[in-house]
């Protein structure tokens, strides 16, 4: 039996294999689309909507849809990019992001995509909200002002025993993700710097290390997000 | 009936500044202000973040001289973590920041002298403020211009190879620099293409002190006399006496050149030096302790650095000091405009460290970060192009900043400045009913002598939105002179 489809995102065809998310099949045939709290190995949940696509008209999260033979995706489209950057922006507005000092710069997601949908101020006014910066890990800081809420860490940073670093505490506006005060102490620099790696803006910083990665070198300066996988 | 006169806004990049001249019956200037008006409030937003982002996050203070910032900061930050006060750090860490320092005297004196004040002395203080600006030197003096704009750009790039941006970079890190020079960026700097190598700029640098030195000679009476008057010099020497601008040890004198300061540690800045609260400005007016408010406040910058080294350690920049020190006879030297003299025999001096340091093979050492045991407080001073800057740092257990004491350089000059606007105001407002524009140009000439970043948004563009007022003692206003 033929385990392959076939769809098409804006036009191009693709060929994946039954049963793959749309957008690990657009990844696989050199087609990007944006995601933040989608992370490889941790099931997606579409948490964020940066991926949205729409599927025969309809708006969908292209990191939770299986793809499906005939598909008709728009997903690089005007429409689309537009409330991509309004996610963004929305992200930005509902934190305290201030790129200039923030040693994520360069190698931070969500400020590629800003760049990458070529937001200069956003639209939404700033709610700068009060928010605090839990340093008593001697490993690394959790700042609040930059967290996304994208659970990547909470998802992926776990010890031996498959015990959680990261969890959610408090509901609606005031939901954050902390750290467990008890493991925070015990935290390894290995652990430290999966944690920081993992988190997609600079919720996460490891101590000690602060900018010792200079501007020009860092992921982003050398290419715009999803050039690597863009053909 | 008593009057009063404001120039507003006296742009500025920390804040906005503006001027009050208080005039009585007679005409007579009673009283003259420089105000700083804006509430920056650094100090205490960085309170709470982690340690190692104050240089990055600090030098957004400003944007003509942010590494000083950077660098002073790192400097406090290389005490806190260990790599020792001012001499602890490898031999690339700290050639490498002080070659990034140079850069920024260089761009930073260079744009001082050549796009801010040389329309002053190419057109003089009264000519139509059309022309007498950036683009008045580029239409009339084309050579003095290009050599201007193009000096600035070598120092930039100085700055971006070393710290990574031109401007709000992140080079310094605590206890070293996150990296070396490369060969290739070491050639481009040092034998690049002409002009932009370091030759052109030390021959460049070397006519522009001869361009002040023939504008002195034919407007001695001017320059000599503009808001002369005496002070208390203070600045970083080396430890043997020699000027040098990233480290050593704080130095005073007074108007005749007797110590005041004895080569202290500025660990313990906050023994020596004390912060004068005035109602009618944010910026505070810092003094030396032991002489009090009225007699212990000082200059700071190029002139007090040449009236407090004992020499500068580069030949050519060395010759030029022994004729400046020649000028007043070994004592120190109290004229304002004479602040342009020592910026250019400063300028001098960068470019050819500049090209001394690019020649030195430390620059492509590997080791670029020390450390040892954590400490939490440290203090950094640096020689900022126009004066000394005070950084000092606490933190807590968990690496978090719990206090920020900045003394930035135009805080150190703020009674000088007052000074000089008030003797400027003397000098040309006395007796005259009527305010010209070249009055209240020669204002900010004084202003200007010390500090650009007063004005440069502005006179840069001929277009400084300045706004004088006329005010009787009730405060009504008689006129409003706007240009």
């Amino acid at each position: 039996m033929n385990n392959t489809i076939k769809f098409k995102i804006d036009g191009k065809e693709i060929v994946a294999e039954m049963g793959k998310t749309i957008v690990e099949a657009a990844k696989e045939n050199g087609v990007y689309i944006p995601t933040l709290c989608n992370f490889p190995g941790v099931p997606p949940k579409g948490g964020c909507r940066m991926c949205t696509i729409k599927i025969n008209g309809r708006f969908m999260t292209s990191c939770t849809t299986p793809a499906a033979a005939g598909m008709e995706i728009e997903s690089d489209t005007a429409e689309i990019n537009d409330l991509r950057k309004s996610i963004i922006e929305l992200l930005f507005v509902s934190g305290n992001h201030f790129c200039p000092a923030c040693e994520k710069s360069g190698n931070c997601e969500l400020q590629a995509l800003a760049y990458k949908y070529q937001m200069m101020v956003p639209k939404f006014p700033y709610s700068f909200p009060l928010k605090e910066v839990d340093a008593s890990s001697p490993k690394i800081i959790k700042d609040q002002n930059r967290c996304v809420l994208c659970q990547r860490c909470m998802k992926t940073i776990k010890t031996e025993d498959g015990e959680r670093y990261f969890a959610f505490e408090n509901r609606g506006d005031k939901l954050e993700v902390i750290l467990d005060p008890e493991l925070g102490q015990k935290m390894t620099d290995e652990i430290a710097k999966l944690a920081m790696d993992n988190c997609p803006v600079g919720s996460i910083i490891q101590k000690e290390v602060g900018f010792v990665e200079p501007i020009g070198t860092r992921k982003y300066d050398k290419e715009p997000i999803g050039t690597d996988i863009d053909v | 009936m008593p009057k009063k006169i404001t120039i507003e806004p006296v742009t500025r990049v920390e804040g906005h500044g503006k001027v009050t001249i208080k005039i009585d019956d007679e005409g007579k200037v009673r009283e003259s202000r420089l105000h700083i008006v804006e509430f920056r409030g650094f100090e205490r937003f960085v309170q709470g973040r982690p340690y190692w982002e104050a240089p990055v996050l600090v030098q957004r203070l400003c944007g003509i001289c942010p590494v000083s910032h950077h660098l002073a900061a790192a400097k406090a930050l290389d005490v806190i973590v260990g790599a020792g006060t001012g001499d602890g750090l490898s031999a690339v860490g700290d050639k490498m920041r002080r070659l990034m320092h140079m850069g920024q005297f260089f761009q930073s004196h260079v744009l001082h002298f050549f796009h801010l004040s040389s329309p002053d002395f190419l057109f003089g203080i009264n000519a139509d403020p059309a022309i007498r600006n950036v683009i008045g030197v580029i239409e009339h003096h084309k050579d003095l211009a290009v050599q201007g704009v193009m000096m600035r750009k070598y120092g930039q790039e100085v700055i971006y190879h070393t710290a990574g941006k031109k401007i709000h970079g992140t080079g310094a890190i605590p206890g070293g620099i996150n990296k070396n020079l490369s060969i290739a960026e070491r050639d481009l700097l040092l034998n690049g293409e002409a002009p932009l190598n370091a030759d052109q700029m030390v021959e460049w640098s070397v006519a522009a002190l001869n361009f002040f030195k023939a504008y002195h000679k034919s407007n001695k009476t001017l320059v000599d006399t503009f808001a002369e008057f005496p002070s208390n010099h203070l600045s970083l020497v080396r430890k043997d006496g020699a000027l040098d601008l990233y480290h050593g040890v704080l130095r005073a004198v007074d108007t005749n050149g007797k110590r005041i300061l004895d080569d202290v540690d500025y660990q313990d800045y906050d023994k020596y030096i004390e912060e004068e609260v005035r109602n009618w400005s944010y910026m505070k007016f810092p003094y030396l302790k032991h002489l009090g408010k009225e007699k212990g406040w000082y200059r700071v910058g190029p002139l007090a650095r040449l009236n407090v080294c004992d020499f500068i350690p580069t030949p050519l920049a060395q010759k030029e000091f022994e004729e400046f020190k020649a000028y007043t006879h070994g004592k120190p030297n109290n004229m304002s405009l004479h602040y342009h003299w020592a910026r250019l025999i400063e300028t001098l001096y960068a470019a050819e460290e500049i090209r001394n340091l690019l020649k030195d093979p430390d620059l492509q050492n590997e080791d670029l970060v020390v450390k040892g045991e954590k400490l939490n407080k440290g203090v950094g001073v640096i020689e900022a192009p126009r004066g000394t800057l005070f950084h000092h740092y606490e933190i807590n257990k968990d690496d978090q900043i719990t206090l920020a004491n900045l003394i930035v350089s135009t805080t150190n000059n703020n009674e000088p400045m007052n000074q000089a606007v008030n003797h400027t105001a003397k000098s040309f407002m006395n007796g005259q009913k009527e305010i010209t524009e070249g009055m209240m140009n020669a204002v900010e000439v004084a202003i200007r002598a010390y500090d650009p970043c007063l004005s440069c948004a502005t006179h840069a563009l001929g277009q400084m939105p300045l706004e004088m007022k006329l005010v009787d003692s009730n405060d009504n206003v008689i006129d409003t002179k706007n240009k």
